[in-house]
């Protein structure tokens, strides 16, 4: 340790000192806060760079997110577009079906109710010519019954059979 | 293969060679090598002296004469007023010089004061002089050195900083190797070790003592053989500076830790006062005593070996020597980074220490 | 018989080794362990060796 104190000079003390101070101020001054200061402004500065390009990205993101949901809906209103087209289409099939069921239906009905009344008609001419005949066939007995009691029985006899078989 | 094996007798035969030579050197040159072993051991210590004037070289000529090579560098003494004279009235410490009517002499590397022209130095019993010593605020070797490392670093950082404003806060030139390091000494020294919140204060202190000691450190390691960090002047003004920035950027709750410290019972609190106390003298002492014994150390293992290679009259060891020279060499320029590093760190370490503001955890 | 003083400062310097080795080999197996401590670790292995180390310089420096 002697050793140590022997070897100190105040000289070399008292310069380092003085120089070593104005180095530190003169570099503040001159040096190190320049250079601080416009590293923290590059670095500041990157770092907006680097902030704006993540809000970029996420703006992108969010518009992708817009157009895809965009896409969604229009698909949608697509689908529920044809699946209306669709219906009315069906509805439109099976209302003609309906009218022309109806339409058919009215159709047998009404052949049906003409054939009803035909028929009708044709019964009533018939059941006039039934008795009309009847009655032809009565006079004709009756003046036969008249003339010849046998001859009579044997012309109702035949007239009756055959009366039979066309009313059967 | 067969080369490797045609190897073997020709190192045989060198190593043969060296004992024979090694030999002869005992017994012929025996006197030889203990005056060369003087002669080393006073260059080292003559190199790990400051010196008053700037030697470059010296020799011997022809005539047996001492010849230096150099120039003189001005003494400045305050002895009954200010003296200002060239070093070259000293004739390299060989000779007294006059000034204004008193008479000075070099001895061990500092100036004593002499009775007359042919006055002599007395010494005590321990060689320490007993002559009276003038104020001496000399620009030495070491002092010049100095102020040209404080021209260098000034030249080169406001050069830097130029450069960032010319160049839209890129650096140019010098600059692009220096930021890296400017940025490591904030963003691994400082930032870690003070904190976010308050680093920026000692950021200029910490770059320039950074720079300091590293430049000084490695223009120790130049043939010039000037090494300023193995004074213990300066690196005491080093650490008086972290003391001072230490102490007087202390906030409350470093000075509480200091004297009640909080978490232990109170007698413990009594006995750890003082020596908390004491080792807020001794960090900086050890940060005085590690920069110095360190550069100290390096050159005198250095010098010894490069001495080494005279020592040795035989080629093998000289060689050998200057291999481990070599390597040496290379790890001393890892050691004036690490040296500057660690002043660096630890500097930033108490001041960290000093402006710590949360408490610590309980039984710490 | 009197021991010699640097006797003394070579048991400290000795002492003092083991002390920086034993650090220094503790703290490779912490970073080893814990690789993204690795500054933390660092920082706290140089204080400590600085610390023994200016222990070791007193010893030398006191001869």
């Amino acid at each position: 340790m002697g050793k140590l104190f022997e070897d100190f000079s105040l000289g070399l003390f008292f310069w380092q000192a003085i120089l070593f101070i104005a180095l530190i101020l003169l570099l503040k001054k001159f040096a190190w806060k320049p250079i601080l200061d416009s590293v923290n402004e590059r670095e500041e500065g990157i770092k907006n760079a680097l902030d704006s390009a993540e809000k970029a990205k996420l703006e992108m993101q969010n518009l992708q997110a817009d157009n895809q949901k965009l896409l969604k809906e229009a698909r949608a209103e697509r689908e529920s577009m044809l699946k209306e087209a669709r219906d009315i289409k069906n509805k439109m099939i099976e209302d003609a079906k309906g009218e022309a069921q109806d339409q058919a239906n009215k159709m047998i009905s009404q052949a049906q109710a003409a054939i009803e009344s035909e028929k009708k008609a044709a019964m009533a001419e018939l059941k006039n010519h039934v008795a009309g005949l009847s009655l032809e066939i009565a006079e004709k007995v009756v003046r036969t019954e008249l003339s010849n009691k046998n001859k009579q029985l044997e012309l109702v006899e035949t007239m009756l059979g055959e009366k039979s078989l066309n009313e059967a | 293969m067969r080369r490797k094996i045609s190897l073997k007798p020709i190192t045989l035969f060198l190593l043969l060679i060296t004992f024979v030579s090694y030999g002869k050197d005992e017994g012929e040159q025996g006197e030889h090598k203990t005056d060369k072993k003087t002669e080393v051991k006073e260059y080292i210590q003559h190199h790990l002296k400051d010196s008053y004037d700037f030697g470059l070289y010296s020799y011997t000529n022809d005539s047996g004469e001492l010849k230096h090579v150099g120039f003189p560098l001005p003494v400045i003494l305050w002895d009954n007023g200010l003296k200002i004279f060239s070093s070259s009235k000293f004739h390299h410490g060989e000779e007294v010089a006059e000034v204004g009517g008193s008479y000075y002499k070099v001895h061990h590397s500092k100036i004593y004061k002499v009775d007359g022209p042919n006055g002599e130095i007395i010494e005590d019993e321990n060689h320490h002089a007993l002559n009276e010593k003038p104020l001496d605020f000399s620009i030495t070797k070491n002092v010049s050195l100095i102020i040209l490392v404080f021209a260098m670093m000034f030249f080169m950082f406001s050069k830097m900083a130029k450069s960032y404003k010319k160049n839209n806060g890129v650096p140019t030139g010098m600059g692009r190797l220096l930021e890296p390091i400017v940025l490591y000494v904030r963003d691994e020294i400082a930032r870690p070790n003070i904190g976010e919140k308050h680093y920026k204060r000692y950021m200029s202190y910490l770059l320039t003592v950074f720079f300091f000691v590293w430049i000084v450190n490695l223009f120790g390691l130049t043939p010039i053989g000037m090494n300023v960090t193995n004074n213990i002047a300066v690196t005491l003004c080093l650490a008086l500076i972290t003391y001072l920035i230490t102490t007087f950027s202390g906030n409350k709750n470093y000075w509480k830790h200091i004297f009640w410290m909080p978490g232990v019972p109170w007698p413990m609190k009594i006995i750890l006062a003082p020596i908390e106390l004491l080792g807020t003298f001794i960090k900086p002492f050890a940060l005085m005593i590690r920069l110095y014994a360190n550069i100290t150390a390096g050159h005198v293992v250095l010098m010894s070996i490069i001495g080494m290679i005279f020592l040795f009259q035989n080629w093998l060891g000289s060689g050998l020597s200057f291999l481990l020279a070599f390597v040496l060499a290379i790890l001393e320029l890892l050691v004036a980074a690490l040296q500057a590093y660690i002043f660096t760190v630890l500097s930033a370490l108490y001041f960290g220490m000093a402006v710590e503001e949360h408490d610590h955890e309980e039984g710490h | 018989m009197e021991i010699p003083a640097i006797v003394g400062a070579g048991l400290v310097v000795i002492g003092a080794g083991i002390g920086i080795g034993r650090i220094g080999g503790s703290a490779m197996d912490a970073i080893a362990r814990q690789p993204e401590a690795t500054g933390k670790i660092q920082t706290a292995m140089l204080i400590a060796a600085a610390l023994i180390e200016g222990i070791g310089f007193a010893a030398l420096f006191a001869v």
